[in-house]
């Protein structure tokens, strides 16, 4: 697994075998110290200007799009490759125009500046849609963090092992640690450790359906966290528009008088 | 208790025109609520009841939706965005025209002194509702796509304080976007929400474009719950919103959170003192979302500003919400002075320090002076459980970090303040404050042409409070 820019065991020393490669399960503990690396590097990462957000994760799509070999070999064609670097490449232009295109000015009685920025959500707990390959992670991965939020992801219980060649990629890139952590295991009960995690600011559940979703999103209601909803079946290689950054967004309005 | 005598000026109750009891309003027309029950409507500066109000059950909740959904599929949802306009454009006039009529209502139902609901509310809601009219033809232009249609229909549940003006806030906006709607008006304040429905019937609105539903908590949990409904928005206290949250837990309901909650006030070293001080007992006495803030003050002027607030403190009149030199009035129910009295019972227990000018509370009615108190310290349950009167919890920090790890500590919240002398640290400050507005060296105001709302709470819906009326 990847926790805090460092690859590790489950801390029961627990696996199981999927792909013909043993990964490690995931487990309570484990959830607990990737929120707590993805907490420690929120600030740091949130605070980041935005450019330089866009410029780092940028170079992890030239990093990734070297990669074909190793893609290959954990079952992701070239064809696939090349959608996710331009999915990630897409994303990462975003970093210092988001805060343009969904911030602004209020003309309020008063006259004083009433400007509204948005604002990263803080730690999201997502898992990745399953028989999505990593152009699905990247859908969930990318706009989770381009715009200042930090991620604890679960890895397709069925298929980790693309989720863990991303996980090389950022472990030798410029991407701070714990800004991106990847977990591996059962879907189930890991996300519901992490969707009752109180460290969690946000729980992106699209790629949880049905029955799981619905729990998870109860578990957010008790705690006030925010939820991103499934957006129903997703053509990952369609336009995604906005909503997987905005839905982790929250818009801070901030007022100053103005006048002499 | 002031130096100075101000003879009475006082509005007469009879402006506001109440009957003795109030049917739901459903479709167009006033309905007796098929259990036939009803909650009384209490004045909180008397304990007297202002008026019967039905109560609404499922069966009510049911035919609401159906009536909001009528609206939206046959007329509402059709109707061009201009037409749409000229309604809120009409409904804005006439909240304008009867404005101390609805001015002198509030004042009653919630015990808000008038000079507040007059100057400040009515007009706000006003405003709202103009403002809001004129985007029902330009959603193109809001930055939620070429061609937003309605969310169909939608429930909105409203707080106890500042209903009025929570009601607009909610309806203009779901009125804008196409969207009809089901009012659930606090149990405790439903009036406004009432005399609402009859300006909806004055500018003859489409029947069931407006629905409004009274009633407590099951009310609240029946239209929140409600299949039919598209969309669910809530102001309201934290714990109101977690009930709504878990009600459409795993549906496809949007919903929109805009929760009550701690609003810490941060005033530095540098700050003005005179006007801060000015804005922090203000916003003690009308606290903007219910719910008194708490000031965290940099040590090294704690003792200076904790003058400066007993003095100003001393000044404020408390009484009669009718009487325009009011600054004060009574909390909104006996329940909640009960639960203030807890706290500040609890909060001395703490070790914290009371005090409150010398006042003369009236017999009747449910009366807390206003109260600082001193020598609160972060763990104090003080901090974390909104209080529903005039009290002020004063915290100390020594930097900036300690100041925004205090203010962070209950977690998002709708608002926060800052004050310092220094521009750039107010606004860095504030950038650093996990609170969905925040006032920089201000008092703690609202305009329609600013979103309110919390940091938190989940779905579209945060940026203009509008987004969970729209199927985008």
């Amino acid at each position: 697994m990847f926790v805090g820019g460092r690859f590790t065991a489950a801390r029961s020393g627990r696996t199981y075998r999927v792909g013909g490669a043993t990964v490690p399960l995931a487990a309570g503990e484990d959830v607990d110290d990737a929120v707590a690396a993805a907490r420690a590097a929120f600030a740091g990462w949130s605070g980041a200007a935005a450019y330089h957000r866009g410029r780092t994760l940028y170079r992890v799509a030239e990093a990734l799009e070297a990669r074909v070999a190793v893609f290959s070999a954990v079952g992701v064609g070239a064809d696939e490759l090349c959608l996710a670097v331009d999915r990630w490449v897409w994303y990462a232009g975003w970093a210092d125009k988001v805060a343009q295109a969904y911030g602004r000015t209020h003309p309020v009685a008063g006259g004083d500046l009433t400007v509204s920025a948005p604002a990263p959500v803080g730690v999201v707990g997502a898992a990745a849609p399953a028989d999505a390959g990593l152009l699905g992670l990247v859908g969930v991965v990318a706009p989770a963090v381009v715009v200042g939020n930090t991620v604890v992801v679960l890895a397709a219980e069925a298929d980790p092992l693309p989720a863990l060649a991303l996980a090389e990629v950022l472990a030798t890139s410029d991407v701070p640690g714990g800004v991106v952590n990847i977990l591996t295991g059962r879907l189930e009960p890991t996300a519901t450790l992490l969707g009752s995690h109180t460290g969690v600011d946000a729980l992106d559940l699209t790629g949880v359906d049905g029955p799981l979703a619905a729990r998870l999103e109860h578990l957010a209601a008790a705690r006030a966290a925010v939820v991103r909803r499934a957006p129903g079946p997703v053509d990952w290689r369609a336009d995604p528009g906005t909503t997987a950054m905005t839905d982790l967004l929250r818009t801070r309005t901030v007022w100053h008088p103005r006048g002499t | 208790m002031a130096g100075l005598a101000y003879p009475p000026d006082r509005a007469s109750p009879r402006i506001a025109d109440l009957r003795s009891s109030y049917g739901l309003f459903i479709d167009g027309d006033v309905v007796e609520p098929a259990s036939g029950r009803s909650l009384a409507c209490v004045n909180p500066a008397t304990g007297q009841t202002l008026a019967e109000v039905a109560e609404a059950d499922q069966r009510d909740v049911d035919a609401a939706v159906a009536a909001a959904r009528r609206a939206q599929d046959r007329v509402w949802g059709r109707m061009p965005g201009r037409e749409r306009a000229r309604y809120v454009y009409r409904i804005a006039g006439i909240v304008e025209e009867r404005a101390r009529e609805l001015a002198v209502l509030e004042a009653l139902d919630t015990g808000t002194p008038v000079r507040r609901t007059r100057e400040v509310d009515v007009p706000e809601a006003a405003a709202t509702f103009f403002s809001y009219a004129g985007w029902a033809d330009k959603l193109a232009y809001a930055g939620l796509g070429p061609d937003p249609r309605p969310a169909g229909v939608a429930g909105l549940i409203l707080p106890w304080y500042r209903p009025l003006l929570s009601l607009a806030r909610q309806v203009a906006p779901a009125l804008a976007c196409g969207t009809t709607v089901v009012v659930k008006p606090a149990g405790t304040a439903p009036l406004a929400a009432l005399r609402f429905a009859e300006i909806c019937r004055q500018v003859d609105l489409p029947p069931g474009v407006v629905n409004v539903v009274c009633g407590g908590e099951a009310t609240g949990a029946a239209v929140a719950g409600h299949p039919g409904v598209d969309a669910v928005s809530v102001t309201g206290p934290a714990e109101v919103g977690r009930r709504v949250a878990a009600a459409v837990a795993g549906t496809r309901t949007r919903l929109s959170l805009e929760p009550g909650g701690p609003v810490p006030l941060l005033l530095f070293d540098d700050a003005p003192l005179g006007e801060a001080v000015e804005a922090v007992v203000d916003a003690t006495v009308q606290p903007p979302f219910g719910v008194a803030p708490h000031l965290l003050v940099q040590e090294s002027v704690h003792d200076e500003v904790l003058a400066a607030l007993t003095r100003r403190m001393t000044g404020l009149r408390v009484g009669d919400p009718l009487d325009a030199n009011t600054d004060l009035g009574p909390v909104s129910t006996a329940a909640r002075l009960r639960h203030v009295r807890d706290l500040v019972t609890g909060a001395e227990a703490d070790g914290a320090r009371r005090w409150s000018p010398p006042s003369d509370l009236p017999d009747r009615g449910y009366w807390f002076p206003p109260t600082v108190l001193a020598g609160v310290a972060p763990a104090h349950r003080v901090c974390h459980v909104p209080v529903p009167g005039p009290v002020l919890p004063v915290l100390t920090f020594r930097t900036p970090d300690e100041a925004v790890a205090m203010a962070g500590g209950g977690g998002y919240g709708p608002a926060a303040g800052v004050w310092s002398g220094d521009g750039s640290r107010a606004l860095a400050v504030a950038d650093r404050l996990r609170a969905g507005t925040v006032w920089a060296n201000t008092s703690h105001r609202s305009d329609p042409a600013a979103p309110a709302g919390g940091y938190t709470g989940y779905g579209p819906g945060q940026r203009h409070g509008w987004e969970a009326y729209l199927a985008v």
